[in-house]
C-alpha cells in the first residue's frame, strides 16, 4: 500500500494535477452555491473537459474535485435563503437557516466548511486505508436492508414533531410519500395518480418541492410580514465567523461521529449523501441531552453540524464501490463511470492493479482538494453572509429569481414553475397553520426508494417476511421505530416529572 | 450583488471551454449536436450517445457534441419534452432503442415513434445474461435447469420495468428453452449499476442486460456471461457462449437509434443522416464500436421506418404470447 501511496502522491504533485485540483474545486463550489445545480450537472457539463485532458489520472482528479466542491458549496444557498439546492443538503437547511436568521450567518457557514472539510478529510483518510476491504461491506445490502434504512432514515422526521406536533409531523410524512408516488416508478409498468397529466408522468420533481416547500413561503412571508426582513440582533454580527469555546466542543463529537457514520453510508450503493445526512440528524438529536435536544431545528450547532459532516463523507464514501466494484451507487458517481469508460479504463477490482497511479493519485487528491476548499471558502465567508443584509426589496426578488430557475433548470420544462407556483401556496397555507414543512420532503425524497426496495424484498421473498428473517433488516427496523417512538416517550416522562409525578411512581 | 456576476461569469466559464471546438480531420457537416439522453449515466443508452458523439468529434464531422441525461419513466420523460419543446430543440438528437417500440404498444406514452422525426438507427447490441463469478450456473442450460426445478428460487433482475425490454428478453429465452415463460421471477431494477450491485451482493442469480454493459464488468472478471443472445460469438468476448450453441433456439437485437425533435427541417435531418453515415468510415467510429462490441446495422431515414413498423409487428406477436398484451 506505501508504494501505492507515494505512487499516488508523486501523480497528485505534479504541477498539472494541483491546479486540477484547485481548478476544479473553485469551479464545484461556486456552481454548488446556486440552487438547482447539483454536483450531476456541474460534473456532466465538465465531463468534456476531462476527457481533452487525456490522462486519466488528471481527468478523474478534476472531476472529483468538482464533485466534492459542489457539495461543500451545496449547503450555502440553504443556510442562507432556506433553499437548498440538493438533496443532500436539505437536512443542513433544518438549523443553518434557523441560525441565519438569528444573525448568525457567518457562523453557520464557517461550521458548514469545517465539517464538510473534516467529513471530507476523513473520509479520504477511511478511503485510502480501508478502500479494498469495505468492498464487500458495500454488497452487505440487499434490498431488504434498504427498505429498513429508509425507514430508519424516515425517523428523522421524529426531530420535528415538537410538542403537541407528532400528528401534524406524521401528516406531513404521509403527505410526502404520497407525493413520491406520482409518476411511473421502476417498479410497475404502469402511471399513477398523473389525472392524465403528460408532465405528471415522470413524477415530481425534488428540486421544485424543495423550492416550494422551502425557500418560497419564506419570500412570502418576508412580504408578508416586514418585521421579518430584519435579522434579530447587529448587523455587525452577521459576518461573524467565531465559533466560541463551547461550541466547538459541542460540535467535536458531532464530526467524529458523522465522519465514519456517513461514511460507511455512503458506501452502500443504494444510500448516498441524503441518507446519511438524514440519518446523521436523527442519531445526534437522540443522542443529545436535554436542553441540546430541544435546539434541534432552532438553529442548532450540533443539527447543522451533523448532517454537513455526513454528506461530504458520505460523498468520499461512494467512491469505494465506484473504484472498487465499477459500480455506481447515485447519478454523480455514474456520471464518473461513464467518464472512466470513456477514458478506456475499466473500473473493478482490476482498477488497483492495472491502473494504480490513477486509483491512489485521485484518492491523495482529495486530502489537498479539502485543504484548498476550507482556504477558498474561509475567506469568502463574510461577503458571503452579507447576502443577508441586502434590503428586503431586493432581497425577495433575489430568492424568488433562483427559486424559479432552480426548479426550471433541472428539467427545461416551464410546467415546473407552475408546480412550483401551486405548491408553494399550499405550503404558504399549511405554515400558517403550523405544520412542520421538512417531514414532508423527508417524505417525498425516501419515498421512491423505500417503496422500490420494500416491493423488490417482497418479489424476493414472496412476501413480507424478509422483515424479521433478515437479522439485519429486523435490526435497522427496530433502531427506526426506536429513533420514533423515543422522542415521543422521553417528551412524555418529561411531562409526567413537570407535573409533579416522581419517576418511581 | 457582485457574486451573483461572479457566479455567472463561473458558469458561463465553465460552459465556454466546453464547447471549444477540436481540429477538424473531415470536412464539417454539422456544427454541434446535443445528445439527448433517457436514462442515467453509465446505461446503454448514455454510452451510445457518448460514444457516437466522440466519434464524430473527433474525426472532425461535428464541432463539438454536449450531452444530456434525462431518466425518468423508462425514457418517457425524454420523449415527452422532446415534442413539448419540439421547435427550440432542432439541434438535439435523441438516442433511443427497442424500449420505445415496446412501450408504445403498451399504451405507456402517448407518444410513438411516428410522432418524433426518424433520424437512423445506427448500432444493435445482443443481450446478455450474466451470473456472479462464483455462482455454480456455468452456462445457460444449467439457469434453465435451476429454474425448472424450482422457478421461485432463481430471481433474475434487469433494468426495465416488469415488461420491459430485459423482462421480455429473458421470457423469450425460457419459452425457447421449453420452459412456461409466465412463471419468471423477474426483479427489476431503476438503474443498471443497482442491478449489478445486486447481482454481485448475491439478491438475484443472474441478470438480464445489454451485452455491451456486461462486457466490461466481465472482462473486470467480476460476473462470468452465461448466454448472448447472438447468431454467433462476438470478437468483443471470444468466451461468451450464444444461447444457439447451447440448443436454444432464440436472437435478439436491441437496437440503438437517433430520433429528432418532430417537425425538423428536412435539410437538417440530412445533415444529421449524412453525419452519420460519413461516421462508419473513419476510425474514430471503428475504435469506439470495437471497445463497445457494438454491431453496426445503420437504417438511414425511411429505412428506420420501415425496419421500425416491422418489429413492432414482431414485439407484438411475442408480447401477445407472453401475455403482457
Amino acid at each position: 500500500m506505501l508504494d501505492g501511496v507515494l505512487l499516488g502522491l508523486s501523480t497528485a504533485l505534479s504541477m498539472q494535477n494541483i491546479i486540477l485540483v484547485i481548478a476544479g474545486c473553485l469551479i464545484g463550489t461556486l456552481i454548488g452555491m446556486l440552487p438547482g445545480l447539483g454536483p450531476m450537472s456541474i460534473i456532466a457539463i465538465m465531463i468534456p473537459i476531462a476527457i481533452k485532458i487525456g490522462d486519466p489520472s488528471s481527468a478523474l482528479i478534476l472531476l472529483a474535485g468538482v464533485y466534492y466542491g459542489a457539495i461543500f458549496g451545496g449547503s450555502t444557498s440553504s443556510i442562507l435563503i432556506n433553499a437548498p439546492g440538493v438533496a443532500g443538503t436539505v437536512a443542513t437547511s433544518f438549523d443553518g437557516y434557523p441560525m441565519a436568521r438569528k444573525g448568525e450567518a457567518g457562523k453557520a457557514l464557517t461550521i458548514a466548511a469545517i465539517a464538510s472539510f473534516s467529513g471530507g478529510t476523513v473520509g479520504a483518510v477511511l478511503l485510502m486505508g480501508f478502500a479494498p476491504a469495505l468492498s464487500s461491506v458495500a454488497l452487505l445490502f440487499h434490498s431488504a436492508e434498504y427498505f429498513a434504512l429508509m425507514v430508519v432514515g424516515l425517523s428523522a422526521i421524529a426531530a420535528f414533531a415538537g410538542t403537541g406536533r407528532v400528528v401534524k409531523a406524521m401528516m406531513m410524512t404521509v403527505i410526502g410519500l404520497i407525493m413520491a408516488t406520482v409518476g411511473e416508478s421502476a417498479l410497475f409498468n404502469a402511471p399513477r395518480f398523473t389525472m392524465g397529466l403528460q408532465d405528471l408522468q415522470s413524477g415530481l420533481n425534488f428540486i421544485t418541492i424543495a423550492m416550494a416547500l422551502f425557500a418560497l413561503p419564506e419570500a412570502l412571508f418576508l412580504v408578508l410580514n416586514p418585521k421579518r426582513g430584519k435579522i434579530e440582533g447587529t448587523s455587525g454580527k452577521i459576518d461573524n465567523l467565531r465559533i466560541s469555546r463551547k461550541e466547538a466542543r459541542q460540535i467535536a463529537p458531532v464530526i467524529a461521529r458523522q465522519s465514519i457514520q456517513g461514511f460507511l453510508i455512503g458506501v452502500m450503493p443504494g444510500a448516498g449523501a441524503t441518507i446519511a445526512s438524514f440519518l446523521g440528524y436523527a442519531v445526534e438529536r437522540n443522542i443529545a441531552k436535554g436542553e441540546d435536544q430541544d435546539e434541534f431545528g432552532k438553529g442548532s450547532v450540533k443539527g447543522l453540524a451533523a448532517p454537513e459532516t455526513a454528506n461530504n463523507a458520505a460523498c468520499t464514501g461512494s467512491f469505494v464501490p465506484l473504484l472498487t466494484l465499477g459500480i455506481p451507487g447515485s447519478g454523480t458517481t455514474a456520471i464518473l463511470l461513464g467518464a472512466l469508460i470513456a477514458l478506456n479504463i475499466d473500473p473493478g477490482p482490476r482498477l488497483m492493479i492495472d491502473h494504480p497511479d490513477t486509483f491512489w493519485s485521485v484518492i491523495i487528491s482529495m486530502y489537498f482538494g479539502n485543504v484548498i476548499l476550507l482556504m477558498l471558502n474561509l475567506p469568502m465567508i463574510p461577503y458571503i453572509a452579507k447576502l443577508l443584509t441586502i434590503p428586503r426589496n431586493y432581497l425577495i426578488p433575489f430568492i424568488l429569481f433562483f427559486t424559479m430557475i432552480g426548479s426550471y433548470i433541472g428539467q427545461n420544462n416551464a410546467t415546473e414553475l407552475l408546480i412550483l407556483a401551486g405548491l408553494g401556496v399550499f405550503a404558504t397555507i399549511l405554515r400558517f397553520a403550523d405544520y412542520p414543512l421538512p417531514p414532508l420532503l423527508i417524505g417525498f425524497i425516501l419515498g421512491g426508494m423505500l417503496e422500490d426496495n420494500f416491493a423488490r424484498a417482497i418479489n424476493l421473498t414472496d412476501g413480507a417476511s424478509f422483515m424479521y428473517e433478515r437479522p439485519m433488516t429486523l435490526g435497522l427496523l427496530i433502531i427506526g421505530v426506536g429513533l420514533i417512538a423515543l422522542p415521543a416517550y422521553r417528551r412524555r416522562r418529561a411531562r409526567a416529572l413537570a407535573k409533579g409525578v416522581a419517576p418511581g411512581d | 450583488m457582485k457574486l451573483i456576476h461572479k457566479l455567472v461569469i463561473a458558469a458561463v466559464a465553465a460552459t465556454g471551454i466546453a464547447i471549444t471546438p477540436v481540429q477538424a480531420k473531415m470536412d464539417q457537416v454539422v456544427d454541434s449536436i446535443h445528445f439527448l439522453i433517457p436514462g442515467g449515466a453509465g446505461g446503454g443508452w448514455d454510452g451510445t450517445a457518448r460514444g457516437t458523439g466522440e466519434a464524430l468529434t473527433k474525426s472532425g464531422l461535428i464541432g463539438s457534441a454536449s450531452y444530456e441525461n434525462m431518466s425518468g419513466g423508462g425514457g418517457g420523460k425524454a420523449i415527452g419534452y422532446l415534442i413539448e419543446n419540439a421547435s427550440s430543440n432542432y439541434g438535439t438528437l435523441m438516442v433511443n432503442s427497442t424500449p420505445i417500440v415496446i412501450r408504445s404498444l403498451v399504451g405507456r406514452f402517448p407518444q410513438n415513434f411516428r410522432d418524433l422525426t426518424m433520424i437512423a438507427g445506427t448500432i444493435g447490441d445482443y443481450a446478455a445474461f450474466v451470473v456472479h463469478k462464483d455462482s455454480p450456473l456455468k452456462s445457460f442450460k444449467d439457469l434453465v435447469a435451476a429454474y425448472k426445478a424450482n422457478p421461485k428460487k432463481v430471481a433474475i433482475g434487469g433494468g426495465s420495468v416488469p415488461g420491459g425490454m430485459d423482462h421480455l428478453v429473458v421470457a423469450m429465452a425460457m419459452q425457447a428453452a421449453g420452459q412456461d415463460p409466465t412463471k419468471v421471477k423477474y426483479i427489476p431494477y431503476d438503474a443498471g449499476g443497482k442491478a449489478m450491485a445486486a447481482l454481485l451482493s448475491g439478491e438475484i442469480k443472474a441478470l438480464s442486460t445489454g451485452f455491451s454493459e456486461a462486457v466490461g464488468m466481465a472482462k473486470a472478471g467480476e460476473v462470468r456471461i452465461i448466454g448472448i443472445t447472438a447468431p454467433e460469438r462476438v470478437k468483443a468476448a471470444p468466451d461468451a457462449m450464444t444461447l444457439k450453441e447451447q440448443g436454444i433456439d432464440a436472437e435478439f437485437v436491441n437496437w440503438r437509434g437517433f430520433f429528432a425533435a418532430p417537425g425538423l427541417p428536412k435539410e437538417k435531418a440530412d445533415a444529421y443522416i449524412k453525419a452519420l453515415t460519413l461516421m462508419y468510415k473513419t476510425p474514430e467510429w471503428e475504435a469506439v464500436r470495437a471497445r463497445n462490441g457494438w454491431v453496426n446495422i445503420f437504417n438511414p431515414g425511411d429505412k428506420f421506418t420501415a425496419f421500425l413498423v416491422k418489429q413492432e409487428t414482431i414485439i407484438k406477436d411475442l408480447m401477445k404470447k407472453l401475455g403482457f398484451l
